[in-house]
């Protein structure tokens, strides 16, 4: 792949998560002013979000944009303030893709699974 | 009693440091007329570049109090402060000497965004002719007077902190031609320029569009070129 197509597909797929966490975390917060409204704890919260494949869809879906958002941000710091490239770029790059799709399926699970 | 103005001159090279200097004031003095004044008068050993003193050649840019600014057309009034003024080659480009930087970076970055026109015509062809009010050609005339003089290079953070990044005026030259019917190397060029250091390197933080002296916004033009670029890669052009 030249490196304006892969650049390009990068940049867009950073645009494009972008707009997906903005959503995300528009209808998060609404979520939750809407769910304490009536005092409901945390465990009642739980309750409702376990065995639910629409709270499991939204936030699969937060996690995934999370997952490409974040890491290709890095990538261009650590392009910028560490000198790195190539490989060890992309080898960051994926390194972080994963720990945070790790850290945050753990998180999912807790609360959908 | 004449007035005089304290002028702080870098001298030689990467090592050297600011010298300083009085140089008397006068009206609608130049900051390019101060740094003659230094040459002419006090130190003939001064390097610094001009050529046409009236904003047209792009070649007296420098570090004005640490911003990079054409000197032949700031006036003295303007940037003084308590009587001094601080002068600096250009940042992000390689010293010579004195206020001279080696500006073959700058534009083998323009030849590399393949910024020059490539047309299918000859002379022997009729002219081409291009409606002055389609969008493309509005765009080329908000980004074609450009001077080449290295001020927005010289204030672009993203340049200090990626060297290999073409930079703003080599994406704005880019821009004009990629908005030229008549130019047959668009693809090429698009490849060119959206390539590891190219425009999506930019950060959009401005600094260009802050301090070209002719008004221009490069930022606006790199924006033009992401643009390009994706509706390019969704067609999968590129």
């Amino acid at each position: 792949m030249s490196t304006a197509r892969r650049e390009t597909r990068l940049a867009l797929a950073q645009r494009a998560s972008a707009a997906i966490l903005a959503l995300c975390t528009l209808i998060h917060l609404a979520t939750i002013v809407y769910a304490i409204r009536g005092g409901l704890s945390a465990g009642e919260i739980l309750e409702r979000t376990r065995s639910s494949i629409a709270a499991a869809a939204f936030y699969g879906l937060f996690l995934a944009a999370v997952a490409v958002h974040a890491p290709l941000g890095l990538r261009n710091v650590a392009r910028e303030w560490l000198g790195l490239h190539g490989r060890a770029l992309e080898a960051l790059t994926v390194a972080l893709a994963v720990l945070l799709l790790v850290l945050g399926g753990r998180a999912l699970w807790a609360v959908v699974g | 009693m004449m007035s005089m103005l304290k002028v702080s001159v870098w001298r030689g090279d990467e090592t050297g440091g600011f010298v300083e200097y009085a140089v008397p004031r006068a009206d609608n003095q130049t900051v390019l007329d101060v740094v003659t004044h230094i040459q002419r008068e006090l130190d003939p050993s001064l390097a610094y570049r001009f050529a046409c003193r009236v904003g047209m050649c792009g070649s007296c840019a420098m570090m004005v109090n640490g911003v990079a600014r054409w000197t032949c057309r700031t006036h003295v009034s303007k940037v003084a402060q308590d009587g001094r003024v601080q002068l600096a080659p250009l940042a992000n480009l390689p010293l010579v000497r004195d206020l001279v930087c080696d500006m073959r970076g700058f534009f083998d970055k323009w030849a590399r965004a393949k910024g020059s026109f490539r047309g299918a015509l000859s002379r022997h062809d009729d002219f081409a002719r291009v409606r002055p009010d389609s969008a493309a050609r509005v765009a080329v005339d908000a980004s074609i007077e450009c001077i080449g003089c290295g001020v927005c290079y010289a204030a672009c953070d993203v340049v200090r902190w990626q060297p290999e990044y073409l930079g703003p005026a080599a994406l704005n030259r880019a821009w004009t031609l990629q908005n030229d019917e008549r130019d047959t190397a668009r693809q090429e060029r698009l490849e060119a320029v959206a390539g590891d250091a190219g425009c999506h390197s930019c950060h959009s933080t401005m600094g260009c569009t802050e301090r070209c002296p002719k008004h221009l916004s490069p930022t606006a033009g790199i924006a033009g070129l992401k643009r390009m670029a994706f509706a390019a890669a969704l067609r999968g052009e590129l």
